[in-house]
């Protein structure tokens, strides 16, 4: 068993989360997020093309009036993402651009995806991925606190607060894009940081009853290093998935695995340096337990 | 924990057995099958066309809202209420009137009632109307008229999207209604979803009307198919709604498309009379508002045949026939979310989370090895036994395997290990204290096993609300991390902890963790 003294550190990370956690918020306040088209309504296009440049795209599109139009580099050489910003119905824009590009670029074009979302579809998909992970956010919130005490609950979902908005911080400042399988990242960091805290949040409650002479930073201290191993190897092996998918999933996953990397990089620090400072915060001892007799599983 | 009745034993290894087997049904000769199931492919792996459909019923209810003009009018005038400033609106009536109290027994009535019918379904009345200020009163479709208009006009377009589809010929197109405005079309195999999407876009109103000479009332100005300004009669001689059929031909005198039809019975009628009628004059025929052509009446058609030309070229000729035999849409249809991918793409995401997956599996299979050595191996199993077994309930299921679907699977062998080193930990930890190592095991897996649910359950729940709130390819996600989770379990409680028992209780005091 390793013998490290987090507690020592839990004032500084506090500080240290409690900074990142506001700049976070600035920047997804101020600098705003960059919404794909599932949620801001709009034209996709990923083409793939021998010997052509994005300025060529760019100028052909730029005499059609289709308003802001973003072409980039996607993956290999010669494929490119066009991105049209929603301007009415784009709908009947789609064979115009298409056969604009195959017209007018010397070279083979071949359409490997198309996607159109229109401003009710793209407001709905919004309104429902905020649902969901204020949903999973208050599910998770009572699961905690029907099978531990409040001041669990608490604190697993500040720590959950903590790891979805900054992980959010890093994309504004990125300005990577949010689309739908990044809320699905989002849900799945929620479900994989609670993961991390319930398992030493249940070595804190087992060693509360253990060890009534021990104040609570002390507990918790052992606790997280009774769990440490256990910890980081299930980091490891999720990072290692993940990285898999990074490098090799291809284009279309690579935000999704980038968000769930960040977010089992926070997860397992916010379980170690925020969910467990927060029950000294809350007051947490032995004698918690005991109000809540009942709830207490040997 | 380590002993398993004989009993037990069977159970957890026919269960494995028989899920796991179900992953072997992928891989049938698809001529040649056992047992008809299989993991589908998502449109994102296959390839294919996803097209959100909605109906506009604006028009439909500006019309309906028409239509009761004459009945109320009618009533009031039968029940001596005076009424005046009498204003037809696009989605409502106005008007005063004198006896509000007269009229809204009336309007209210239960059994009878032509103005405003009582829907036994709803057990609401189809219109409502709000009192103003002096005895001015509006009338509306109330939230269940509406919602009657909609509903009937959705399985209506519903059915004429159906036909439209299987008439191009499109291979296991699935079309599903979605709320109460919405038809989700899933076009497999589909590269290009604009002749589609054209298709769908067209109401297809046929209805053929007398040219006029003059501009008196009753005509409106349309231009026609080479740009002659006609005024067209408003009166409709026979509509799209009489034709039993129409195909594309080939016109022998000057090699032109053009589409022929057939009448039924009453349309034949109606035409028979309306040409012997007007013979000399020109006959316009209108699609959706457009003058297609408007040819002379030469003699009069009595036959139930006639043909259609305008300029088409033969996919156009092929289009509108088909378009006419499919029938009229009740409203327009609005694309409004289009997802298409190409064959090709489909092929790389395989490809590439295909390779993800075995890259991911073959490095944590590594780690575990480096990390518990012989124990290492037991998680191994699991996690092998785990795969097979989650690809056996997602064919069961006969599930939706997309490209999130394939990053769930590779996350679920990252996130499996965990319950086996939740054990592992744990027994290592009693090792320390316990004497006896098979007491030491014993605890371990008790211990470890409110943790190893807890944390499992927490995902779980992640995993279901996604699943609820998802859409398309992230649905596929939430399914397969959702049973990536429950066969984790599964995995790590019973086979796992058979093996280590059999390890464990023959080697007695040599086992190291």
């Amino acid at each position: 068993m390793t013998n490290y003294n987090f507690s020592s550190k839990f004032k500084k990370a506090n500080i240290f989360s409690i900074f990142l956690f506001l700049l976070s918020i600035i920047f997804i306040l101020f600098k705003g997020l960059n919404y794909g088209i599932d949620f801001k309504g709009g034209t996709l296009i990923e083409l793939r093309s021998n010997n052509i440049e994005a300025s060529s795209i760019r100028d052909i599109l730029k005499n059609m009036d289709l308003g802001d139009v973003n072409v980039k580099k996607f993956g290999k050489e010669g494929d490119f993402l066009i991105k049209v910003e929603q301007k009415g119905d784009n709908n009947k824009l789609i064979p115009e651009i298409k056969q604009k590009l195959s017209e007018n670029l010397n070279t083979e074009v071949n359409f490997r995806r198309v996607e159109n979302v229109g401003p009710k579809v793209s407001a709905e998909l919004l309104q429902s991925g905020i649902i969901a992970i204020s949903l999973s956010l208050a599910a998770m919130l009572f699961y905690i606190w029907v099978r531990f005490e409040w001041q669990f609950s608490i604190g697993s979902i500040i720590a959950l607060f903590h790891d979805v908005i900054i992980t959010i911080g890093i994309f504004s400042l990125l300005s990577l894009e949010i689309n739908l399988s990044i809320i699905a990242a989002v849900l799945t960091i929620v479900g994989y940081s609670m993961n991390d805290t319930v398992v030493i949040y249940d070595r804190i409650r087992e060693n509360l009853g253990k060890f009534h002479k021990l104040s609570i930073s002390e507990i918790a201290n052992l606790s997280i290093n009774e769990t440490l191993t256990r910890t980081i190897i299930t980091s490891v092996t999720t990072l290692l998935a993940l990285f898999s998918i990074f490098i090799l999933g291809g284009e279309i996953l690579r935000g999704f695995s980038f968000a769930m990397i960040l977010g089992v990089l926070i997860g397992t620090y916010s379980s170690i340096f925020v969910a467990s400072p927060i029950l000294k915060f809350l007051k947490v001892s032995y004698k918690t337990l005991e109000k809540e007799e009942e709830k207490i599983v040997p | 924990m380590l002993n398993f009745s004989k009993i037990n034993v069977l159970i957890i290894y026919l269960l494995f057995l028989v899920i796991a087997a179900f992953s072997i049904l992928n891989f049938q000769n698809e001529n040649n099958q056992f047992i008809k199931k299989k993991i589908n492919l998502g449109l994102d792996l296959q390839g294919g066309s996803y097209l959100l459909l909605e109906i506009n019923s604006d028009s439909l209810v500006k019309d309906k809202i028409q239509s009761k003009v004459i009945p109320l009018k009618k009533l009031l005038k039968e029940n001596n209420i005076n009424y005046n400033n009498f204003k037809i609106n696009d989605n409502n009536l106005t008007l005063s009137i004198d006896n509000i109290d007269k009229f809204d027994l009336l309007f209210n009535l239960r059994k009878d009632n032509l103005v405003n019918p009582y829907i036994d379904k709803y057990r609401a009345y189809e219109l409502e109307y709000k009192k103003s200020n002096n005895n001015k009163i509006e009338i509306s479709f109330s939230k269940f008229g509406l919602l009657t208009i909609n509903n009937a006009a959705l399985k209506q377009s519903i059915e004429i999207v159906r036909r439209r589809i299987d008439d191009v010929g499109t291979k296991e197109p699935t079309i599903l209604q979605r709320g109460e405005k919405r038809i989700l079309v899933e076009l497999p195999g589909l590269k290009d979803p604009e002749r589609i999407k054209a298709l769908l876009g067209k109401t297809a109103k046929l209805n053929f009307r007398l040219v006029s000479d003059n501009n008196e009332f009753g005509t409106e100005e349309l231009i026609s198919e080479n740009g002659e300004k006609l005024n067209i009669s408003k009166r409709i001689i026979m509509s799209g709604e009489n034709l039993i059929d129409a195909q594309p031909s080939i016109q022998n005198q000057n090699n032109e498309p053009t589409v022929s039809f057939t009448l039924d019975r009453i349309g034949a009628q109606k035409f028979g009379r309306a040409t012997t009628d007007n013979v000399g004059k020109r006959l316009a025929i209108v699609l959706d508002g457009d003058i297609v052509s408007a040819p002379n009446i030469n003699e009069p058609i009595t036959s139930g045949n006639g043909m259609i030309s305008g300029n088409f070229s033969f996919q156009e000729a092929t289009d509108l026939a088909l378009l006419l035999r499919s029938g009229a849409l009740p409203t327009p249809l609005v694309v409004v979310e289009e997802r298409t991918v190409g064959p090709d793409l489909g092929e790389d995401s395989i490809k590439s989370g295909l390779t993800s997956l075995i890259v991911g599996f073959v490095l944590v299979i590594l780690f575990m090895i480096y990390k518990y050595k012989i124990f290492g191996l037991i998680a191994n199993t699991a996690l092998i036994a785990n795969l097979l077994m989650l690809i056996g309930v997602l064919t069961i299921l006969e599930a939706t395997l997309t490209l999130p679907g394939i990053a769930g699977i590779i996350l679920t062998v990252g996130m499996a290990v965990d319950a086996n080193v939740l054990i592992f930990e744990r027994i290592r930890e009693e090792l320390r204290t316990e004497k006896s190592i098979i007491h030491a095991f014993d605890a371990g897996y008790t211990r470890a096993k409110i943790t190893v649910l807890d944390a499992n359950i927490t995902t779980l729940i992640a995993a279901v609300i996604l699943f609820a709130f998802g859409s398309g390819p992230v649905k596929g996600f939430a399914i397969t991390l959702g049973i990536g989770i429950i066969t984790t379990l599964f995995t790590a409680y019973f086979l796992a902890r058979h093996i280590t028992s059999i390890v464990v209780l023959n080697a007695k005091n040599e086992v190291k963790i």
